[in-house]
């Protein structure tokens, strides 16, 4: 990016009589794109608003119209939903599973990436091989035996055993892509560290760690998103446990044939949508940074 | 113990610095130290520990599918019969499941294009599209469509669904608000989700939109670390920008394309999550059923746990076998060469 050499007005300078007329069709293709992009981020934009504005409707409001604003500008449907519906215990508990799996898979996968990438041994290739076949196989073939697998550990339906199944699943990715960032940092670092008399341990902690804290940040964004997004593990194993975040959306939507709530289901999914949104604003930045990291490679 | 060691390695160096002539060749990085206390637990926990939790609830499990799925074990029964592959035979006369199959295809088919062209057109837009004077660079205000693209990825899968649910909802929904607003009555209380022509088209929909922006960032960060130089050169070669579109961006972000493809392909092979929000049941006349929900259902509801595990093991060679076919096609197409820049 940084290495454009040619100054914009000797280009015009070259360019303007080769090419007569091209401001005008900048215009129309500047238009062009933004007209696109501006539908899309409509398209984006306008589902999430729409749900937003629900969320305090209720449901007859709901039903007269789609598009007219509440009445009332009440919090009864987030009461409702908080409270009755379990999403508030139900949110806790998931904030409590990702954060507890999150700095676990991080740690494990952080060592597990670095002892690959920095030492050859016997059979390292085979390992790293085989966490690469865990990114590729479905979860869905792994469901069912893993169902007994934690019954027969007595982890079935609690969360101890979610967080070591979310550890288990998120760790291919983590290792993998920590991989390749514990193998481009400079091998005199170790070295110099080595001589200063750190051992395995002080040289991982205090030397490597702190040097792919970039690296890190993205993967544990990415993880975060991947862990708080899981369905599909938490109603297989977890079915009759504490429910996480997206089980309780699921069973509240599930039931809502029965006692139509629509403003409360709004207000459910506003609340499970709002705080990562809010995070992601926040930390955009470095997440678009960490996009092209990966990339890059 | 570890200045010893370090002592060492020191006078290793010192040696080889001295006599280079005598030392062996692999000497000089790869030099066997002697197993420490520090070195043996660091190894036993670094390595150890992840591994046993990854072996323990990743690979076991996917081996024993493998084993459960040649037997008719429902599970709680305390016996299970080896039978071959009868479940397998099951499952490819059941025309339940084959019909599954035939949406997943359909899934295959269809989400990876539309998904990947979508999100490289508006990734192209914001990248190139601005003046073709001067310095390559994107639109103004480029960052803030990029931003508010991403927000579904951020949304969970099934947060996504009950959204889209609602919206797709015949009578109080946003979609058919907006539609006779504009004066098609002839969608007042159309039911997008419970019609078999429009149901898998509604779903699809709505995993696009889940999807596009999370790849347009990737193509983003790709076509971004495209040399300027080469944009230029095109520019004065006189290409136009669809042309410097198709010969030159899509060439250069290949290995992007390619892992998007094969991660928009998983996904509608497995389509889980985004089937049991919109249509729990499998659609009208199951038109959104997908194999994952009648695994689900066959072990978790019936209990038919060997059957399930043959469902899994048919799912996972599907997704071997497309992972196959999109590196095929891309070193059949000369991929590699394009990208070694």
């Amino acid at each position: 990016m940084t290495t454009k050499v040619s100054t914009p007005e000797m280009k015009s300078l070259h360019f303007q009589p080769r090419t007569p007329g091209t401001t005008t069709g900048d215009k129309v293709v500047g238009a062009v794109s933004h007209t696109a992009l501006t539908i899309w981020t409509l398209i984006v934009i306008l589902p999430l608003l729409w749900t937003f504005m629900s969320s305090f409707k209720t449901s007859s409001e709901i039903f007269a119209s789609p598009f007219a604003l509440p009445g009332e500008w009440k919090l009864d449907n987030y009461i409702k939903a908080w409270s009755e519906a379990g999403i508030g215990s139900a949110f806790l508990n998931s904030v409590l599973v990702v954060a507890v799996a999150l700095v676990i898979v991080m740690v494990l996968g952080a060592m597990c990436a670095y002892v690959l990438a920095r030492y050859t041994f016997r059979g390292s290739r085979a390992i790293y091989y085989l966490m690469l076949a865990g990114l590729t196989f479905p979860i869905f073939l792994a469901m069912v035996p893993l169902f007994f697998v934690l019954r027969n550990m007595g982890l079935l339906n609690t969360l101890p055993g979610l967080i070591l199944v979310y550890v288990g699943f998120a760790l291919p990715f983590t290792v993998f892509f920590l991989f390749s960032f514990f193998k481009s940092l400079p091998h005199e670092i170790t070295e110099a560290a080595a001589l200063d008399g750190a051992g395995e341990w002080r040289t991982f902690f205090q030397v490597m760690l702190p040097m792919a804290k970039p690296g890190l940040a993205s993967v544990a964004i990415f993880n975060f998103l991947g862990l708080w997004n899981q369905f599909l593990i938490p109603v297989s194993i977890n079915a009759a446990g504490p429910r996480v975040l997206s089980q309780e959306l699921a069973a509240f939507a599930g039931q809502m044939g029965y006692a139509v709530d629509y403003g409360a289901l709004f207000a459910a999914v506003s609340v499970t949508v709002i705080p990562v949104l809010i995070v992601y604003v926040i930390f955009q930045r470095q997440l678009q940074g960490s996009v092209s990291q990966g990339t890059s490679k | 113990m570890t200045s010893v060691k370090t002592q060492q390695s020191r006078n290793d160096d010192g040696l080889a610095a001295v006599v280079p002539a005598t030392a062996p060749p692999q000497v000089v990085k790869r030099r066997r130290k002697p197993l420490t206390w520090d070195k043996v637990s660091f190894f036993a926990v670094f390595l150890g520990l992840p591994l046993a939790i990854y072996l323990l609830f990743v690979i076991w499990p996917f081996v024993q599918a493998f084993g459960y799925s040649l037997t008719d074990w429902s599970g709680f029964s305390p016996t299970q019969n080896f039978i071959g592959l009868e479940n397998y035979t099951k499952i490819f006369t059941d025309d339940i499941f084959m019909k599954a199959m035939g949406n997943n295809i359909l899934l295959v088919i269809f989400l990876p294009i539309i998904t990947i062209i979508l999100s490289l057109v508006l990734a192209s837009l914001v990248t190139v599209g601005g003046s073709s004077k001067g310095q390559i660079k994107g639109l103004r205000n480029s960052s803030f469509y990029r931003v508010v693209s991403f927000f579904p990825y951020t949304i969970p899968a099934i947060a996504i669904g009950i959204m889209w649910g609602q919206i797709y909802d015949p009578s109080g929904g946003l979609l058919n608000g907006i539609l006779t607003g504009l004066g098609f009555d002839q969608f007042k209380d159309f039911a997008w989700l419970g019609d078999r022509n429009t149901a898998m088209i509604a779903t699809m929909f709505v995993i696009v939109w889940g999807f596009v922006g999370f790849y347009m960032v990737l193509f983003v960060a790709g076509i971004k670390g495209i040399p300027a130089e080469l944009f230029e050169a095109a520019r004065i070669d006189g290409a136009g920008r669809f042309r410097t579109a198709v010969s030159i961006t899509i060439p250069l972000i290949r290995d992007n394309i390619q892992t998007a493809y094969i991660y928009m392909g998983i996904l509608a092979l497995d389509a889980f999550v985004y089937m049991a929000a919109l249509n729990s049941g499998g659609g009208p006349d199951n038109s959104t059923l997908v194999m994952a929900q009648q695994l689900f259902f066959t072990a978790f509801s019936k209990g038919q746990f060997g059957l399930a595990s043959a469902m899994g093991v048919v799912l996972a060679v599907a997704t071997l076998i497309f992972s196959g076919l999109v590196f095929l096609v891309n070193r059949l197409t000369g991929g590699d060469k394009d990208v070694s820049l």
